[in-house]
């Protein structure tokens, strides 16, 4: 069963710790074609820090910030976004041909845009997965 | 749109896999027929597919605009443009046959089994597509890891029996992966067209020799070819109905087609000794899970090792790689899918009608007439009886034993079809003559029997119009994967 | 460096293949664990050198390091994540439907059940 953690050393540690993981996940998603980092590695920082809402406030603290319906979208969403990007590029040579992307700029510029929506729906289908495996079996535990 | 072909089918399951939970979650009976549409429409380009490449010859299609060997490729030509086709279609018909099953068996979480299902195909027509050992080895997961939920979402002893799945095909895998790394350490290449175009150069390599023998023996985990089958027939007896219309058919199949692939086309296998060896396993297989299959007493343990029987036939044609064995070997692809697809989807009918598996209790009577001449067809093709399929993929597979001077293979796909006859007539008998009880057998649902019957027709039908397939189609698919081989 | 490297995957498969000959499932999912990793490894040892991180414009002079192998290797990584959480919860099932993870009591079961139904089955010689 998972439940409120008692010391209140964890619990105020958690609530200060998880804003700022979770600007770290934006920052490792936003940032991952220019350094180390990228969709998958900030999908991961972001789930990781609502399963730590969990484990440390307890299972209602995190129904309270998701719910199971919003994230089965989400998980699956992230792949539509990740293959209506890559769509795109059938305008363009090919699949994931993100030079194709419209809006301003130079074709450099519509892969970089491209490269980041592809990112971003990795990164909310990574989360979103991750919660809803640790909700999932968090669940059965409770029943029993 | 027709340059975009290849990678369409893939897509399209892709998308309907996604957007079924999505949809199920406002409109929870609108998911399973948009599972079976997007099926459909990935059937369809794939028949696209196909037809292109007989008008317009083969295609590279370089994903993102950047071409091979350092973009990640597919590659539609005949023979991924016909195995694509056998895997979608069949995809589709289990998938509608199973359809009604889900509701019932699964109840609310039936979109679940339908976006499952439609993973585990986008899985299959990657491995398809792939052009690109270390996409193959993904895309075998995809199929891999949503073939183990499925097994296992029935419960009970399907749960044991899918851990052990799990647990074979990921050491499967891993072996796969070893020899991909051995390859590319080789060469610094994962592309198959690159690769067969240097690895000739390269055959005194001991890391060649190693990452073949690992290659094949992952791969052979993956097709279950004997003495490497030890998940199969568990998780075929346990899995739910609605999985077993899908996964036999069509599962195994895609891992033979790699196979074929990555051994004839990269690695030059015709020359290897490796390649004796795959037919003579084959011919063991065939031998084995024949005399396995005729034992059983429950009647999908007794389909699931006729299986592991039949794909030591195109084991027996991946080996000898001969142009009429190896087209035996993939028109067996298409005849096998078909026939075995009908069978377990007829022995799940059954089952969801309140039967139980063993044969003593399957007694139906001339009460089903329809579905009783469906089986009884699948069954004759099995056996290899003309004009089903089954004769003609044999046939072109005993040409090609003959051909290569082996009289011991032409003996062992001769035993398998008398093993055939025996196990098919122990099934098909209980069928129609065994005793009834006193159940009342509820009727088949209508998709059901549509399915079924389009399948015994497609068997026959196809059966008679195999010289041309094999002509246009499978022969040119033969001479490719030989030509990059031989001298 | 390299022999660190040919060993570290052959130890690591080994010790999971001795795992997986195992009784108990939660030992075969942690060998099933370690055998895949010690392929990642190997994938990784295969494209081994030391440079800069892989991102264009490599300054003249330098090497980068293979980004293929690091992309092959993260992407094995997270399909046996995968497999692993798979296992994990199929065992938790087992656990709760049959009451135990020991592969021979399981398999004892599985024989009962069989032969109960044989001899129900089988029609009377």
């Amino acid at each position: 069963m998972i439940e409120r953690h008692e010391s209140v050393v964890v619990t105020t540690f958690v609530r200060v710790l998880v804003p700022l993981a979770q600007l770290f996940g934006l920052y490792v998603l936003v940032h991952g074609h220019e350094s180390p980092g990228g969709g998958f590695q900030a999908g991961v920082i972001l789930g990781a820090s609502y399963i730590l809402v969990a484990l440390a406030l307890g299972r209602e603290a995190l129904e309270e910030r998701v719910n199971e319906r919003a994230c089965v979208a989400l998980a699956a969403g992230g792949v539509l976004l990740y293959v209506a990007t890559g769509a795109v590029g059938f305008a363009g040579t090919a699949f994931l041909d993100y030079a194709a992307l419209p809006g301003p700029g130079s074709p450099v510029r519509a892969r970089w845009l491209g490269i980041l929506l592809i990112e971003i729906g990795v990164a909310l289908a990574v989360a979103a997965t991750l919660v809803l495996i640790f909700c999932r079996l968090a669940a059965r535990d409770a029943e029993t | 749109m027709r340059g975009h072909l290849p990678v369409l089918p893939l897509l399209l399951t892709l998308v309907g896999a996604m957007a079924t939970p999505i949809v199920a979650l406002v409109a929870p009976r609108a998911a399973s027929g948009l599972a079976v549409g997007a099926a459909a429409a990935a059937a369809l380009a794939a028949l696209g597919g196909l037809a292109d490449v007989l008008v317009a010859g083969p295609r590279r299609y370089a994903l993102g605009g950047w071409p091979g060997p350092w973009g990640i490729e597919l590659v539609l030509d005949p023979l991924s443009g016909f195995v694509g086709v056998v895997v979608a279609g069949v995809g589709t018909a289990a998938l509608l046959a199973g359809a009604g099953g889900a509701r019932r068996v699964y109840g609310d979480a039936a979109p679940t089994f339908h976006a499952l299902a439609l993973v585990a195909l986008t899985g299959y027509l990657g491995i398809v597509a792939s052009g690109d050992l270390f996409n193959v080895f993904v895309f075998l997961e995809i199929a891999a890891i949503s073939s183990y939920a499925l097994v296992a979402s029935g419960g009970g002893p399907g749960l044991v029996a899918a851990f052990r799945y799990a647990v074979l095909g990921t050491v499967g895998a891993s072996f796969y992966l070893l020899g991909v790394a051995l390859l590319y350490a080789l060469t610094g290449s994962l592309n198959m067209a690159d690769l067969a175009a240097r690895l000739p150069a390269l055959a005194q390599s001991p890391l060649l020799t190693g990452g073949a023998a690992l290659i094949v023996v992952g791969l052979a985990i993956k097709m279950a070819l004997f003495p490497l089958h030890g998940w199969l027939p568990d998780a075929y007896t346990h899995a739910p109905s609605p999985v077993t219309a899908l996964l036999p058919a069509v599962g195994t199949k895609a891992a033979a087609y790699a196979l074929a692939r990555i051994l004839l086309s990269v690695l030059g296998g015709g020359d290897l000794p490796l390649a004796m060896l795959l037919a003579w396993t084959g011919a063991v297989a065939v031998v084995v899970g024949g005399v396995l299959a005729a034992r059983q007493q429950d009647a999908r343990r007794l389909l699931a090792y006729s299986s592991v029987s039949q794909m030591g036939y195109i084991a027996i044609g991946l080996g000898l790689a001969g142009t009429s064995a190896l087209a035996g070997a993939y028109l067996h692809m298409l005849g096998h899918a078909l026939a075995k697809g009908a069978l377990f989807i007829g022995v799940g009918a059954l089952l969801l009608a309140g039967r139980r598996p063993a044969l003593a209790a399957l007694g139906l009577g001339p009460r089903q007439p329809v579905l009783g001449a469906c089986l009884v067809v699948a069954a004759l093709s099995m056996v290899g009886v003309p004009p089903a399929l089954g004769f003609f993929s044999k046939w072109y597979l005993l040409e090609g034993a003959v051909a290569a001077g082996q009289p011991g293979l032409v003996g062992a796909i001769l035993l398998g079809s008398l093993l055939a006859l025996v196990y098919m007539y122990r099934l098909t008998g209980a069928v129609w003559f065994g005793e009834s009880g006193a159940l009342p057998v509820a009727a088949t649902p209508r998709p059901v029997l549509a399915v079924l019957v389009v399948l015994a027709v497609a068997t026959l039908g196809l059966g008679l119009v195999s010289g041309p397939l094999v002509d246009r189609i499978l022969i040119p698919a033969a001479v490719l994967t030989t030509a990059a081989a031989g001298p | 460096m390299t022999l660190l490297l040919a060993l570290a995957p052959a130890l690591l498969f080994g010790a999971g293949v001795y795992l997986l000959l195992q009784r108990d499932l939660l030992r075969d999912v942690a060998g099933m664990i370690l055998a895949s990793n010690a392929a990642t490894l190997f994938v990784l040892a295969t494209g081994l050198q030391r440079g800069r991180a892989p991102i264009l414009p490599v300054p003249d002079g330098t090497t980068a390091s293979d980004p293929l192998v690091q992309a092959m290797a993260l992407t094995a990584i997270v399909i046996s994540f995968g497999v692993a959480t798979l296992l994990l919860s199929l065992v938790y099932a087992v656990w709760e439907t049959h009451g135990t993870i020991d592969q021979e009591d399981l398999l004892a079961a599985q024989t009962r059940q069989e032969q109960a139904l044989d001899r129900e089955e089988r029609p009377a010689p």
